[in-house]
C-alpha cells in the first residue's frame, strides 16, 4: 500500500476533517482539521493502516497568522516501508491539543520537549514537564518573538541566564537578516 | 652525574644532595603532577581523551589520572559548552575542588561561548570561576592541551608556596 | 577443564523478589540517589534520578538538557551552508555522518538528492561509513572502559587515531569536518587517501578481531552484559529506537536497506540483527556493523568513478550555478558566476518553499532532519529528530529491576551522545 493509497483511507475514513493528500518530493502530507481527533485518527492509523512506528512530532511557529501553531506527526509503517505526515493547527488561545502518548510511548519525551520550546500543552499527558530548561524557566525559547541572544532570568540556586553580549561594539554582527549585507558588522545602535 | 657550576650543585663537593628554594622544590613536585579533573561536556571531551590516550599521551606529564572526583584533583579542565543548566553544577563542583586549583578552559565554548551565541549557553565559563589558561580552538588538538599543561606547569612554577603557608599559620596563631 | 555453573536465577529482579519474600517482616525504605551530570559513565552530561531499593533500582529518571546549546534556534538565522559547522556538533563521534546527512536534508528539499553526481555520492559513502566505525569505536572504548576493561579503550582510540588521520586529509580537520556541502562535497580526495583508505581497512580488521579476543567470550563480560536490560521488538518499535538498540531487539530496519539513498544500493553489505535484545546482542551487533563497514569501504574504493586521482575528471559538486559556488577563475572574470558566487554568499541557496523530512542512518541511529521552509536562503523551522534522544526514552522503563552496577552497562550499551540528545 503506497503512501498516496493510506492517505487516501485515512480520508475515507474521518471525511472532511482530513484535507486532501498533498504531495511534495515524493512525501504525502495530509492537515487535520481539528485537533481534537489527533489521537483517534492516530489510532486508526496504527491499528488499522499498520503505522506502527512514530517518526518526529514536531512543532512549527507560524508568528503573524493565526492558527499560531502547527504539530507535525511523522508516521511510519515499518513493515512495509511507508511514511506519511499529519498536520494539525493549533490556535494560540487554546494552545493544547490531547496527546498521543496511548499510542506510541515515544510520544511522551517528543510532547515534553514541545511543550518546552513552545509552549503548547499536551491534555492527557501524565508528565508534562521541561526536559531541555530547567524547571521554573520562564520563557518558551524556540517562539519567534523570544530572542535568539536570550532573556535575563534567574532562579537562585538552580539556574541563571543572561542575555548573550555583543561583543561591546562598535561593530556588531546580528544573527538572522535576509542576506550577508545586513548581517554584516557595522556600527549598530545597541537597541537593534 | 657529575657537574661543575659556579652556583649551586657541585657533585663532586655535594654528591647526591641538591640545594635549592623550598618554592622551588614544592612547585616542581606540584607541576609534574597535575591530575586533572575533566568536565568533559561536549566535542572537547572526545579531544581531551585522546590526548589521554595513547598517542598524544598526556601521562608523560603525570596527569594521566583522570580522576573525576573533584575533591582528588587540581586542575579542572573544562571541555565544552557549558551551559546555563549545567552552569551551577560546575561552580558547585569548583567549589568542591581542594586548594591549589587551576582551570583550564579548553576549547572556544568554554573560553567565550564559541560559536553558539544563544539563549541557552553561557557566553565563556570565566563568568563563574576563575580561569589560569584558554585554549582556542574548535576543537583544539590534543597537542594545543598538552602545550596547555605546559603553559600551566610553567605557571604553577612561579607561584608562591612557602610564603602561602607562613601567611595561613600566622593566621592561625592569632 | 572448565567447569560450566548454571546460576538459578538470572534476572536479578526475580532474585530481589525471591529475597523479598524470604524477608518479609524486614521493610526498607527507598533511597534517591542522584547519578549527577558530572559523572565519568553517564556518556556526557547526563543526569538520571535514581530510586533505590536496596541494590535495585525501582525507579529512574532521566534528566536531560545540560547541553542544550538552542542549534534549532539558530538554524533559522543562519543560511543552510551556515549551518553545516553546527550539525558536526551534534552527533561529534561522527561529524562526517551529520554532515552527509544534513547535506542530504537540505538536498531532498532542492528536490536534488537522488541526483548528485556519482563520484560525490561514493566520497559521501566513504565518509558515512570511516563516521560509522570511528562512533562504534569510541562506544565500545567507552563502554569497555565503564566496566573496568580500559585496555580496549586504548586501543580503540588508536584505530580511530587513523580515521582520524584520513579526515584531516579529506577535511583539515581532526573531529569537526564540515565537509559536505549543498550539492556536494567540499573538496575532492586528496591524492594517496584511497590508498590510504584501503590501508586502514587491511590494518583495522586484525584489530577488531583483538577487541573480539579480549571481550566478546570473555566470561567477565558475558557475564555482565547478558540477559540485562532486555528490550522486546514491540518496545522497541513503540519507543521509538532506532539504530544498533532497533536492530538488537530483532527488527530489521536499516534506513541503507529499506529506504536507500546514495550509492548503498549498489554496494553488497549486511544487516546484524540481534536476538534477545539485551545488552549483550547491541554490543555484538555494533561489532558487526564495524566489520560491514569496512565491506562496504572496500566496495567503494574500488567502484569510485574517476578512481584514486580522478584522471577523468568526475565533478564532486551538482553542476547548478545556483546552488554549488563556482570556481574562482570563472568568478574572477565573468559576470554570470560573480552573480551566482554573491548571490550564494549572501542569501544562501535559495530553497523553495515547502518542507521536507530526510532520515540518515547515523551511526546512532535516525538522525533526521524536518526542514520547513518559505523559500530563501534560511529555513524557517528546522526540526533536528535527534536518534539519541529517543534512544534515552527508553532508559525509566529497562532501568527498573537492575542493579546499580547494572546501570553502568545499560548506558554504555544504549550508547548515547548527549550532544545530539540535547542540540
Amino acid at each position: 500500500m503506497s503512501a498516496l493509497e493510506t492517505a487516501q483511507k485515512i480520508k475515507a475514513k474521518f471525511g472532511d476533517l482530513i484535507s486532501e493528500p498533498a504531495e511534495f518530493r515524493g512525501e504525502i502530507t495530509v492537515k487535520l482539521a481539528d485537533a481534537e481527533q489527533i489521537t483517534a485518527v492516530c489510532e486508526f492509523a496504527k491499528q488499522t493502516l499498520g503505522f506502527n512506528y512514530l517518526v518526529d512530532i514536531s512543532s512549527v511557529d507560524n508568528y503573524g497568522d493565526d492558527p499560531r501553531w502547527t504539530i507535525v506527526y511523522h508516521l511510519r509503517d515499518i513493515v512495509n516501508v511507508v511514511e506519511i505526515r499529519i498536520k494539525i493547527d493549533v490556535s494560540e488561545e487554546k494552545s493544547e491539543l490531547p496527546s498521543v502518548l496511548s499510542v506510541w510511548r515515544t510520544a511522551n519525551w517528543h510532547e515534553r520537549e514541545i511543550y518546552d520550546m513552545m509552549g503548547i500543552r499536551f491534555s492527557g499527558h501524565p508528565d508534562l514537564r521541561r526536559i531541555l530548561m530547567w524547571e521554573g524557566y520562564p520563557y518558551f525559547p524556540l517562539r519567534k518573538d523570544f530572542p535568539l541572544a536570550g532573556k535575563p532570568s534567574e532562579l537562585p540556586g538552580v539556574a541563571f541566564t543572561k542575555p548573550a553580549p555583543l561583543e561591546g561594539g562598535p561593530f556588531v554582527t546580528v544573527a538572522g537578516g535576509k542576506d550577508a549585507i545586513s548581517r554584516e558588522p557595522r556600527i549598530r545602535n545597541p537597541e537593534e | 652525574m657529575r657537574t661543575e657550576t659556579e652556583i649551586g650543585y657541585n657533585s663532586k663537593i655535594e654528591g647526591d644532595v641538591v640545594v635549592t628554594r623550598v618554592d622551588a622544590a614544592l612547585n616542581w613536585f606540584r607541576k609534574n603532577s597535575v591530575w586533572p579533573m575533566p568536565m568533559g561536556l561536549a566535542c572537547c571531551a572526545i579531544e581531551l581523551m585522546a590526548a589521554g590516550a595513547s598517542r598524544f599521551d598526556i601521562s608523560r606529564f603525570g596527569s594521566e589520572v583522570m580522576r573525576f572526583s573533584p575533591r582528588q584533583a587540581d586542575c579542572m579542565i573544562v571541555a565544552g559548552t557549558v551551559t546555563y543548566k549545567m552552569a551551577m553544577c560546575v561552580k558547585r563542583i569548583y567549589d568542591q575542588m581542594p586548594e591549589p586549583k587551576w582551570v583550564i578552559a579548553m576549547g572556544a565554548c568554554a573560553s567565550t561561548g564559541g560559536m553558539y551565541r544563544s539563549y541557552a549557553v553561557l557566553q565563556g565559563v570565566d563568568n563563574i570561576i576563575p580561569v589560569d589558561i584558554y585554549i582556542s580552538g574548535c576543537p583544539p588538538r590534543p597537542e594545543a592541551v598538552l602545550d596547555a599543561l605546559m603553559k600551566l606547569q610553567a605557571k604553577i612554577s612561579t607561584q608562591p608556596v612557602l610564603e602561602n603557608l607562613m601567611a595561613v599559620k600566622t593566621l592561625q596563631n592569632h | 577443564m572448565a567447569t560450566i555453573q548454571d546460576i538459578e536465577v538470572r534476572d536479578s529482579a526475580a532474585r530481589s523478589a525471591l529475597a523479598a519474600d524470604e524477608l518479609q517482616d524486614m521493610h526498607g525504605e527507598k533511597m534517591v540517589l542522584n547519578m549527577g551530570p558530572s559523572h565519568p559513565a553517564t556518556h556526557g552530561v547526563l543526569r538520571i534520578v535514581l530510586e533505590l531499593d536496596g541494590e535495585i533500582i525501582t525507579k529512574a529518571d532521566p534528566d536531560v538538557g545540560y547541553l542544550h546549546r538552542g542549534d534549532e534556534k539558530i538554524a533559522e538565522n543562519m543560511t543552510y551552508t551556515q549551518f553545516i559547522p553546527y550539525t558536526d556538533r551534534l552527533d561529534y563521534l561522527a561529524p562526517l555522518a551529520n554532515n552527509v546527512a544534513y547535506a542530504l536534508a537540505v538536498e531532498k528539499l532542492l528536490g536534488i538528492h537522488d541526483k548528485l553526481p556519482p563520484r560525490c555520492q561514493y566520497i559521501r559513502v566513504m565518509c558515512a561509513e570511516l563516521a560509522r566505525i570511528s562512533a562504534h569505536l569510541l562506544g565500545l572504548g567507552a563502554f569497555a572502559m565503564d566496566m573496568g576493561a580500559v585496555t580496549v579503550f586504548l586501543l580503540s582510540f588508536t584505530e580511530r587515531e587513523k580515521i582520524y588521520n584520513l579526515a584531516e586529509a579529506i577535511s583539515g580537520a581532526r573531529l569537526t569536518t564540515s565537509y559536505t556541502r549543498i550539492g556536494g562535497v567540499m573538496r575532492d580526495l586528496p591524492p594517496g587517501w584511497l590508498d590510504q583508505c584501503q590501508k586502514f581497512c587491511d590494518d583495522f580488521i586484525p584489530a577488531l578481531n583483538e577487541f573480539e579476543t579480549l571481550l566478546t567470550r570473555n566470561r567477565i563480560w558475558v557475564d555482565r552484559v547478558r540477559d540485562l536490560a532486555v528490550i522486546s521488538k514491540e518496545d522497541a518499535i513503540d519507543y521509538g529506537l532506532s539504530g544498533p538498540n532497533l536492530r538488537g531487539s530483532g527488527v530489521e530496519w536499516d534506513l541503507r536497506k529499506k529506504q536507500p539513498y546514495l550509492c548503498y544500493k549498489d554496494l553488497d553489505f549486511d544487516i546484524p540483527t540481534g536476538s534477545v535484545g539485551d545488552c549483550y546482542d547491541r554490543y555484538l551487533v555494533r561489532m558487526e556493523e564495524m566489520r560491514q563497514s569496512v565491506r562496504i569501504l572496500e566496495q567503494c574504493t574500488k567502484k569510485i568513478p574517476g578512481g584514486a586521482d580522478n584522471k577523468t575528471n568526475e565533478p564532486v559538486n551538482v553542476a547548478d550555478g545556483k546552488i554549488t559556488l563556482p570556481p574562482k577563475q570563472k568568478v574572477m572574470s565573468s559576470m554570470e558566476e560573480l552573480i551566482h558566487q554573491f548571490m550564494l554568499v549572501t542569501e544562501g541557496v535559495n530553497c523553495p518553499p515547502g518542507e521536507i523530512y530526510f532520515g540518515h542512518e547515523n551511526p546512532k541511529g535516525e538522525l533526521g532532519f524536518y526542514i520547513c521552509s518559505k523559500g530563501g536562503g534560511t529555513p524557517y523551522r528546522m526540526k533536528i529528530r535527534a536518534p539519541s534522544f529517543v534512544n534515552l526514552s527508553i532508559v525509566p522503563k529497562i532501568f527498573v529491576g537492575t542493579l546499580i552496577s547494572d546501570t553502568v552497562a545499560i548506558l554504555g550499551s544504549l550508547d548515547f551522545v548527549m550532544g545530539e540528545c540535547d542540540r
